[in-house]
Formats: structure tokens, C-alpha cells, sequence
């Protein structure tokens, strides 16, 4: 068991959960504008896998992780315009479309991937790491928080950018007034359904900025369903965050952890199964849902399409 | 009537073109592919069989997903109940097959994967009915949580020691659901008819399938007729989420015999599209879960021999359901209908 | 003393239909500048859609709305906003989770910092200017419903808008609170701006109005000028609107045949409530100490403003809400009891909400017979579904209600207002019934439907049921009622048997005055 506390050990552990987290993050965040527009925004994991097959395609063939992220943002937002016409506009049933979105997107991602890549399977080379100089040379929290890929820290600071957007402007007014009471919003000049296309969007840039770090920089590689369930954890964070960012963030790391955690056991050659460590984050959410319920939490016009007149 | 089939029909035959555009464009010969993937999962005898037989947890997950959509309950989770149906099944038949008759090993392991799913289902399912929390996202983490745990039971608790592979004690195929008239069809597909019929029968005849879905198409107007709606949401739960939890038995005990670590089908994801396509018909179910087998089946000895991944069934499925809700809402609009969009 | 009056609004013959409803039929009306305009009707005289088409909410079908003397169409609330007309709905139209400078700020450009210290300037200004007090630091959800509407007020004001629409403000308002808004609104007047009120009470219309127009059914069926308002005493004109409102008992289409009443009669009464208490809710008064007691075949008749409890009364009685106190039903208690349990003793509840839980839109007008006997022979035996037995009697409801629906198979909410109703009626009125509470059984019907409807509690009545009928329709409960209880602010304002001259006590009672 020694092993476990070294430092390096511990290093390695921080490191890998953040890397772990910045997917979740970036998810939990691009949901959590959605949410608080009023649009249940299922079809994140759908979202999620384009940008990781456009970022990989546009990293691989731009030779440029940076080229990588923009077309995987990209690739989401063109997902998200799917959802935007047939939920906002039209307003169908946000879980239907979003379960086929996800579904579509799965399919078509592995369908491309195993047409151009299923004989090769190329590799990104690794990613440069930005080093920030003083802190990193801080002892076992210097190499884990300090020497990533510059992608991270943006990440990290988009979770101050949305706090900033949420509190101090005027969009941030605006899409809790869409998700709360829509028709306030309405009669107070505002067009509803550009303020959530224009959320929805938002997330689906996110999403695939966070798939495109997946693929890029956590893998190297783009295999089918590689997200495997984080747009879906996206949905998890978002509603359990109530709105803040900074709960995001917290709730991913968290995640990223666990995550952590069951890789790092195995290199320790501890002989438990990873999944025991894979459900705490679970369990730690449902024992919160279970104390506290949440009747109030979210917005109160999530999931409803909007029409004005129509009482 | 007429209009109702052609909108289960058209949204079909718009998709298998716009399907057939995507593997056009992949360069594969969409015809060809069509062709080989009927040859496949419907015209060859093993095929046939294996459609048929693959028929069974598909139709139990869709009448526990029928009886959940139409009293409005968002079940996402049937993939965990699933699985621990199925754990529950691999754990206890081959071991009660040693001391009490096959067909009461079979029965008490039915039960309990039933019971077992209908527990997992209790959580998301009180915090619904006397919190108000949203379904989705309860149900959602319990089937993470249940994947992982079924992965938990397989790997420590259940794990078969005479085996080097990780996976749970194995049924012998003797013991098994008898297969039907000689064929390698699982007695398991008469089984889900039955159920799925069952439960479209309880929905649309019964006065307990009247209330169900009074309580999802207005909750309101059930507080106002009387109805306990705490209570029958819990009811929708543990049904919807015992049938999920029947699916896995059926699939261990007709078919696989045992279950590998880290085995998920994820059959409750693919169906509930197809259970909107049906639009929580009954009926139309089976013929769009056979559909999807076929599909399935086919597409699998197509990504060996054509190279076209069976992924593509998805992207079909997925692209139908789409098409689907868009021509709901046409038809809405052009007739000036009133009408949910799910009932 | 004013600014000189300008003509800011003209609406010209404006008619706005709705499925099965013409809720303005050819309505012309002008909003001066300087002029408090009230706008006065019954529940359904189609106020509130006029307020939808001047901010933009819906659109005219006929007709013309004329700015500034060029015809407009009020194409979205922004519009309306940019054309200087502000409107205080009356439902809160303030985002619960926002705090009141957040809401006030909302509407500016997205991509800006909202302007928080230039807020607080002018706000200060303003509140000053008209001797409001409005905490912006406080968040919505937390104001009372007159703290909201000054609230609104306020954000009228600081878009500069020429016409300031008060959409029944006072409804939920105390009387102190009714006096500061009629204050505010004379000084808003004497700004120089134009303001519109709706409201239904005779008293707040003649105190704080310079113009009243009266609305019926859709139609605009009088107003009264300023010079006549100047010129006639307050009690002149009350009398003067009542008879607009409630109409002349000649010549009018909605005159009901009076109901041959009983005398007071000494029989044990059928139900008694004591007590009954309910506290105050959301949007709701609450209950306080309610008590009353009808009798075999008597019709007690509940008026009042809409919101002051009368619909809580009603889910008190059916056993949707839980409240304190007795509620006796032929001897029988059934406080404590659930919805279903009270309807077996023979208690029917035929709610006002048709669609929203009266029925269930996308089930067959048939089943829809059957709601509140889900499970019950001889429809369904053993659990199953009997088609034919509810096919039978459903066919035999529509013939003998005279339900107009293509198909007994037909989705209820395809139908009209009036056959949905006569659904629920159908519904209630069947066997075993000892007491209906009849909830605002006419309202929004036309014409036919509505005497359809009354005619049918008169049946019920003679045939020794008890009847409790909920209305704001003064001419129904006078039709109808032995005895008439007014509802004020969650309590019995006064119970007034139904003899020549209760109509002014009831008048009074419901418009807030001493009976």
C-alpha cells in the first residue's frame, strides 16, 4: 500500500484527474447554458462525439491541436443547430430529439471513423504541455496542476468567464429569465428563442471543445463511442450544480478523480475492480439527492418550448 | 387509420433514403448493402433464427419502456435494471439447478432478477413520486451506477473460479429456455410477445392501465378524478423496471448462460427509439423491434463481409426517429390539430 | 391644470376571435394623454385580449389600431415597448429568481454590462417623483403582489412610456394598498401620460377613473366621459354602470328566467361546513373560518371577485387540498377523506379549469365520461375495459347533453369550450349525487351553452339535490341562488338571502362596499 502515497504517486494521480475532468467541465458547463435557458439539452453526448471526430480530423489533417479544437467546437455547434431548429424552433419533444441526436451521432462518428481510419488508426503526436513557470515547481501539486496543455487552463477559466457572464451581464439576465419565466422575458422585449438558440448553440461548442480535448489530448486517437457516457455525466454536473459554475467544476474534479483513481490502482497493481471506484461519484450524488431533494432546483421551464400568447 | 401506418411507415422509408445517401457517399453500394443485410437477417435460415431469437430481451425492455412512456415517466434507465436483472439470473439459475428442477430454478430466477431491477428502481422512483425529482437524471445515474455494479457483482462476488476469463458460473445449454420446434430460436421470443402484448392490452383495455396513463397525460386531471398519484408512479417504475429486469434473465437464461465482465448490450438506449417509432403500440412494437433485429442481425454480418460497420443500424434507427417527430409535427400543423406530441 | 389632451391610441372596430370565442367583437376606443381610462367588464367581457393586442401579445383579425393617428400593427411586446406602451399584467410578469434591478434591467442589449449604477439613479428619481418605494436589492420571489406591481410600474417608467396599461392590478391588492395605486395613477395622470385600468370594482373605477368604458361579452356597450363623470354624483354613476354591466332587466339577450325560490325551509340541512380553513398559498388567500349550510334542493349561491378563495372552497369541499375544519354530508364527515371516497358519498365537484383537470385532452370524449369512475362496474368488470357498456352509456350522455362531437372516439379537447362542458356536466350530474358545487359552470360559454348550463342546475335543484354555485356573474347567482354568500379575501363577506334588493347588497359586497 505504500506505493500509493508517494509523491510521485500522488502527482500522477492529481495529474490524470484533471485530465479526466476538463471533458466533464467543459460538458457540465456548455449543459449548464443550455439548462438555464430552459432547454433540457439531451442530445450533449451526440454533440460531444462530433466534436471528438472534427477535432481529431482537424488536428490530424491541419497538424494543429489548435485547428483541432476549433473544428471540434465546430462540430458541435453544427450538431447543436439540429437541436436549435427541431426543439426551439419547432419545439418538439427535447428528450426524443436529443436521444436521437445522440444516437445519430454515434452511429455516423464510428461509421466515418471505421470508412477513413479502421485500417490505420493514426495517432496525434503528444500534446505540448504549458509550463507555469514558479508554480509548477511547487512539490507534488507543481507537476499535477501546473504542466498541461494550455487547453486546460482555458477550460478552467471558462469557469470564471460563465460565473462572470452569469452574474454581470446582460445575457447572463437573460437566459435565467428564458429557463424561469419565459414570458417575462417575453414582454420585456427579449426574443425568447434567439436567447436559447443562441444557448444551445453555446453548447454545443462547448461540447465539442470537450470531445475535441478527449480525442486530442486524453487519448490521442479518435475510436467510436470514445465519449462513452461524458455528455451524459455533462447532464448529471449541470443539474446538480444549481446554476453555478464553480459547482461544475468541483463536481468534475471530483469525477475525475474516481477516474483517476482506477487507473492509477491498476499501475499500482491493486487487485480491486475499477468499477467499486467508478460508482463513489454516484453514490455521493444520489446520498446528496436523497437528503436534500431537489423540487426546486431547477428552472422552472425546462424542457417546455416556448409560444407566445399561449397561457 | 390509414394516416397512423403511413406515419409509422414513411418516416421508415425517408430514413432508408437518407441512410442509403450516407453510405452512398462512404462508397458502398446502398442497394447492395439493403440487399445483403435482408439476405442476412431475414432470408437465410441461421439468420432468421438469430433475429428472431435476439427478438426476446428487446421485446421485455419494450414493454417495460411502453408502460413507462405512456404514463409519462422518463425511464433512462433500463440498461442498469437490465444488467442486474441479467447478474441476478447468471448468479442464481446455474446454482439452483443443482438442487431443485430446471423449471423452478428457472422460475425463482426469474423472479428475482424481476425483484432485483424493481429494488434498483426504487430510488429514482420514491424521489419522483414524493420529491418531484426529475426521472431523467435519477435514472440516468442508476444505470451508470447499476452498469458499474454489475460489473462489481461479476468481477468479486459471482466470478467463476474454474474459468481464467472474468465471468460469472455458466448454465448449461441443457438448462436452458427450451428452444422452439427444433429450431435455435429461444422459447424466450413467444415469452416477450406475450408480455408486450400483455402489457398493451393492461394500457389500453384495463382500468389500472386507464389510470397509468392518466397520471402521464395530466397529473392534474388525476388529482381531480381521485387518483393516488404518488402510488401509481411508483407502479409505473417497478413494472417498467422489473420487465427491464426480465429482459436481462431472458437474455442469460435463454441465451448467453452467463455474464461477462464488462458485457453491455445497451439494449434499453437502442429500443427506445423504437418504442417511439411504435408510438408505445404494442403491436407496432414487435413488428419495429423484429424490424431492428433484422437490422441488427443483418448489419452485423455485414460489417464482417461489407466492411459497413454495424454502427449504420443506429444512424438508421436514429435518423427514422427524427424524421418521425418531424412528421408529427406537419401533420399537426397542416391539419390545426391539438395533439401531444407523445400521448 | 393638465397638459393639453392628445389622442395617443385609437383602436378602430378591433375584433380578435378565438376557436369557438369572439372575444372582441368590433371594439373602438381612445387613450388620451393625461387620462386615467378604466376599462371595466365581467370575468369573459374580453379585457384582457384588448391588453394582449396593445402590447403586442396577439394581433388583431379585423380592425385598426391607430399610434399617433398612423395605423400599427403591434407586431411583438418589443414593439410595443418601443412605441411607449408599458403594461402591468395581471399575473406578475417578473422573474422570480432575479432581483428587482436584475428585472428591471432586463431588455437591454445582450452583450453589455447591464447599466446597474444608471439604474439606481433613475429609479431613485422616479420612485421619488411619484412616492413609491422599491427596494431593487430584493429579489422578486419575495415581494408581495402590490410590491410587485409597483415594481412593474417602476420599469414602465424607466422605458418612457406614454401609456401605462394596468391589467386588474388591484384584484389581489389590501385597500390600503388599492388607495396608494389609485393615487399613483392620478399622478401619473397628471404627468401627462395616458393610463389604462381594468378592473371589475365599481368604486375603484369611478374613484380613480376620468373616462370608463364598459365591456360585455366582447362588445364595448357604453363609456362614460369625463364631463358626465364631473358632472354626476359617485352614486349616479355607480348605478348608471351597474346597469350597463348587469344590464336593464328589458331587452336583454342573457335575461334568465328567475328560478321560483323557496321560502326559508326547516329542513336539517344536507351538508354543513364549520370552520374550514385553509392557509394562505401562491396566488391564493387562503380560507379563514369558513361556515355554511345548505339545504335539500337549495341553491347557495358564492359571489365574489375572482381570487379571493372561491376556488379553494371548492378543491376544500372535493377533498383536493387539504384543509382544517368540518365539512358534514348528510350526516356523514368527510373531513380527512380522499377526492374519491367524498364522491362516493355522493359529493360532485364540476371544476372551473375544463381542460387543464377537468378532462384529459388527448382521451376520447367517451372515456372522458368515466374519469372519476375509472375501475367501476358496470364499465369495467374484473379491471377490463368494457367498450360496449361505455360506448352505450356514453352515446346515451352526448344524446341526452347534447355533446356536439364528431365521434365519441374524438380527442375532448377538439372540442368546444361549451361541449367540453357539457362533458363535465354530464359527468357530475350523474347517478348518485347528493351536492354539486357547481365552480364558475357558465364562464366563457356563449350564449346557448350557458342557458343550457343554468337550466340544468335549476333540474338538479328540484330534484332535492344541493347545490353550491361558484360565480362572478351576478345575474346567474341572482337567477339561481335561495341565498347568496360573498367571498372577500378568503373570508364570507356577508350571506344575503336572494329577495327583491339583493342585487345592490350583493353589488356592494362584491365590488368591496358595506351591504
Amino acid at each position: 500500500m505504500n506505493a500509493l502515497f508517494t509523491q510521485v504517486f500522488i502527482s500522477a494521480l492529481l495529474f490524470g484527474a484533471i485530465t479526466a475532468a476538463v471533458p466533464l467541465l467543459l460538458a457540465g458547463l456548455g449543459e449548464q447554458m443550455s439548462e438555464k435557458s430552459g432547454v433540457l439539452n439531451i442530445g450533449i453526448e451526440g454533440m460531444m462525439i462530433s466534436g471528438a471526430y472534427g477535432g481529431f480530423l482537424g488536428a490530424y489533417y491541419g497538424s494543429s491541436l489548435w485547428l483541432g479544437f476549433l473544428t471540434g467546437g465546430f462540430a458541435g455547434m453544427a450538431v447543436a443547430c439540429v437541436m436549435v431548429l427541431l426543439c426551439v424552433r419547432l419545439g418538439l419533444n427535447q428528450i426524443v430529439i436529443g436521444i436521437g441526436i445522440t444516437l445519430a451521432c454515434e452511429g455516423l462518428t464510428a461509421l466515418l471513423h471505421h470508412f477513413q481510419f479502421s485500417r490505420t488508426y493514426p495517432r496525434l503526436e503528444a500534446a505540448d504541455v504549458t509550463v507555469i513557470p514558479l508554480l509548477s515547481d511547487i512539490p507534488v501539486l507543481g507537476p499535477a496542476l501546473f504542466k498541461h496543455h494550455l487547453i486546460v487552463y482555458l477550460a478552467v477559466a471558462m469557469v470564471f468567464v460563465m460565473s462572470y457572464i452569469y452574474r454581470h451581464t446582460q445575457l447572463g439576465l437573460n437566459l435565467q429569465a428564458a429557463g424561469d419565466k419565459p414570458a417575462a422575458l417575453d414582454v420585456a422585449g427579449v426574443d425568447v428563442v434567439r436567447t436559447r438558440t443562441l444557448a444551445v448553440m453555446t453548447t454545443g461548442f462547448m461540447a465539442g471543445l470537450g470531445g475535441a480535448y478527449l480525442a486530442n489530448i486524453g487519448a490521442g486517437i479518435f475510436v467510436p463511442y470514445i465519449t462513452n457516457g461524458a455528455g451524459f455525466l455533462g447532464i448529471v454536473l449541470a443539474m446538480l450544480a444549481r446554476g453555478r459554475p464553480i459547482w461544475v467544476l468541483i463536481g468534475a474534479l471530483l469525477f475525475g478523480v474516481c477516474l483517476s483513481l482506477t487507473t492509477a490502482m491498476q499501475v499500482a497493481g491493486i487487485n480491486m475492480p475499477t468499477d467499486v471506484i467508478q460508482m463513489l461519484p454516484f453514490l455521493a450524488v444520489m446520498t446528496m439527492l436523497m437528503i436534500f431533494g431537489r423540487r426546486a432546483s431547477l428552472p422552472a421551464a425546462l424542457g417546455l418550448p416556448y409560444q407566445r400568447g399561449v397561457r | 387509420m390509414g394516416q397512423r401506418i403511413l406515419l409509422m411507415v414513411g418516416p421508415v422509408l425517408v430514413a432508408l433514403v437518407i441512410a442509403g445517401a450516407i453510405l452512398a457517399a462512404a462508397g458502398v453500394d446502398p442497394l447492395a448493402y439493403y440487399g445483403y443485410v435482408l439476405q442476412r437477417g431475414l432470408f437465410s435460415a441461421v439468420g432468421i433464427q438469430q433475429t428472431l431469437t435476439r427478438m426476446a430481451p428487446l421485446l421485455f425492455v419494450a414493454a417495460g419502456l411502453i408502460i413507462a412512456f405512456r404514463a409519462g415517466i422518463w425511464n433512462l434507465g433500463t440498461d442498469g435494471q437490465f444488467l442486474l436483472g441479467a447478474v441476478t439470473a447468471a448468479a442464481s439459475a446455474p446454482w439452483l439447478v443443482s438442487f431443485v428442477p430446471v423449471w423452478l430454478a428457472l422460475v425463482i430466477s426469474f423472479i428475482l432478477s424481476a425483484t432485483v431491477a424493481v429494488i434498483w428502481s426504487l430510488l429514482p422512483a420514491l424521489l419522483r413520486a414524493y420529491q418531484g425529482v426529475n426521472e431523467i437524471i435519477t435514472t440516468l445515474m442508476m444505470t451508470f451506477l447499476g452498469t458499474s455494479l454489475a460489473n462489481v457483482l461479476v468481477k468479486l462476488v459471482f466470478l467463476d473460479p474454474s474459468t481464467t476469463v472474468p465471468q460469472t458460473r455458466t448454465l448449461p445449454v441443457a438448462d436452458r429456455l427450451p428452444r422452439l420446434f427444433g429450431t435455435t430460436v429461444s422459447s424466450g421470443l413467444i415469452m416477450g410477445i406475450i408480455v408486450v402484448i400483455a402489457v398493451h392490452v393492461m394500457m389500453t383495455r384495463t382500468s389500472f392501465g386507464l389510470r397509468l396513463r392518466m397520471v402521464g397525460a395530466s397529473p392534474r386531471a388525476a388529482v381531480h378524478a381521485g387518483l393516488g398519484v404518488p402510488g401509481l408512479t411508483i407502479a409505473v417504475f417497478a413494472l417498467s423496471a422489473g420487465l427491464a429486469g426480465l429482459a436481462g434473465a431472458v437474455d442469460i437464461i435463454g441465451v448467453q448462460g452467463n455474464v461477462r465482465a464488462d458485457w453491455n448490450p445497451a439494449y434499453g438506449m437502442a429500443v427506445i427509439p423504437v418504442v417511439f417509432l411504435a408510438r408505445m403500440n404494442g403491436f407496432a412494437s414487435i413488428a419495429f423491434v423484429f424490424l431492428f433485429s433484422v437490422l441488427s442481425i443483418g448489419g452485423e454480418s455485414a460489417a464482417r463481409r461489407l466492411g459497413v460497420p454495424q454502427d449504420f443500424t443506429l444512424v438508421f434507427v436514429a435518423i427514422t426517429l427524427i424524421v418521425l417527430a418531424l412528421a408529427e409535427y406537419y401533420t399537426q400543423h397542416s391539419g390545426r390539430m391539438r395533439k401531444p406530441v407523445t400521448p | 391644470m393638465n397638459p393639453p389632451s392628445q389622442d395617443i391610441i385609437i383602436l378602430d372596430q378591433v375584433t380578435k376571435r378565438f376557436p369557438g370565442v369572439v372575444a372582441n367583437d368590433s371594439v373602438s376606443l381612445t387613450i388620451r394623454s393625461g387620462e386615467v381610462h378604466v376599462l371595466l367588464g365581467e370575468n369573459g367581457a374580453g379585457k384582457s385580449t384588448l391588453i394582449d393586442m396593445l402590447s403586442g401579445v396577439q394581433q388583431p383579425d379585423e380592425g385598426r389600431i391607430l399610434v399617433d393617428g398612423s395605423p400599427t400593427r403591434i407586431q411583438s411586446p418589443r414593439h410595443a415597448l418601443a412605441l411607449g406602451i408599458g403594461t402591468v399584467f395581471q399575473h406578475s410578469m417578473l422573474v422570480p429568481s432575479l432581483t428587482v434591478a436584475e428585472n428591471l434591467l432586463l431588455g437591454g442589449p445582450w452583450w453589455q454590462r447591464p447599466k446597474s449604477a444608471e439604474l439606481k439613479g433613475r429609479a431613485a428619481a422616479i420612485s421619488a417623483q411619484l412616492g413609491m418605494s422599491v427596494d431593487l436589492d430584493a429579489r422578486a420571489a419575495s415581494l408581495s403582489l402590490g410590491e410587485q406591481q409597483q415594481v412593474e410600474i417602476l420599469r414602465a417608467q424607466l422605458r418612457n412610456s406614454r401609456v401605462l396599461i394596468l391589467d386588474e392590478s388591484t384584484s389581489m391588492l389590501t385597500p390600503k394598498g388599492i388607495a396608494e395605486l389609485g393615487a399613483l395613477m392620478r399622478r401619473l395622470a397628471e404627468r401627462g401620460q395616458a393610463v389604462i385600468f381594468i378592473t371589475h370594482k365599481l368604486k375603484e373605477a369611478v374613484d380613480f377613473g376620468d373616462r370608463i368604458t364598459v365591456l360585455k361579452l366582447g362588445r364595448k356597450v357604453g363609456e362614460i366621459a369625463p364631463e358626465k363623470m364631473r358632472s354626476r354624483g359617485n352614486d349616479e354613476i355607480i348605478s348608471d354602470i351597474v346597469e350597463l354591466m348587469f344590464g336593464k332587466r328589458s331587452g336583454d339577450p342573457e335575461t334568465v328566467q328567475y328560478r321560483t325560490r323557496r321560502g326559508s325551509s326547516a329542513e336539517l340541512p344536507l351538508i354543513e361546513v364549520q370552520g374550514v380553513e385553509i392557509a394562505p398559498g401562491p396566488g391564493h388567500p387562503g380560507l379563514f373560518g369558513i361556515n355554511f349550510s345548505v339545504a335539500p334542493g337549495e341553491v347557495l349561491g358564492i359571489a365574489g371577485i375572482d381570487g379571493n378563495g372561491q376556488k379553494q372552497l371548492a378543491e376544500a369541499l372535493a377533498g383536493q387540498l387539504p384543509a382544517n375544519g368540518s365539512i358534514r354530508l348528510a350526516g356523514t364527515e368527510l373531513a380527512g377523506m380522499p377526492v374519491g371516497r367524498r364522491r362516493m358519498a355522493g359529493l360532485r365537484y364540476l371544476t372551473d379549469d375544463r381542460l387543464g383537470e377537468g378532462t384529459v385532452g388527448s382521451f376520447p370524449v367517451a372515456m372522458n365520461f368515466f374519469l372519476k369512475e375509472v375501475g367501476a362496474p358496470p364499465y369495467w368488470l374484473r379491471g377490463f375495459e368494457r367498450p360496449g357498456a361505455i360506448a352505450q352509456r356514453a352515446a346515451e350522455l352526448i344524446k341526452q347533453f347534447d355533446v356536439r362531437t364528431p365521434h365519441a372516439a374524438t380527442p375532448v379537447g377538439r372540442l368546444s369550450g361549451g361541449n367540453i362542458q357539457k362533458v363535465l356536466l354530464a359527468r357530475e350530474l350523474a347517478d348518485g349525487a347528493k351536492l354539486i358545487v357547481f365552480n364558475k359552470p357558465t364562464y366563457g360559454l356563449d350564449l346557448a351553452n350557458t342557458l343550457n348550463a343554468r337550466e340544468l342546475i335549476k333540474e338538479v335543484a328540484a330534484r332535492g339535490i344541493g347545490v353550491i354555485l361558484i360565480s362572478t356573474d351576478l345575474e346567474e347567482l341572482l337567477a339561481l341562488s335561495d341565498r347568496i354568500a360573498v367571498m372577500d379575501a378568503g373570508r364570507i363577506a356577508g350571506t344575503i338571502a336572494n329577495y327583491d334588493g339583493a342585487r345592490t347588497s350583493v353589488g356592494r359586497l362584491m365590488t368591496g362596499l358595506a351591504a
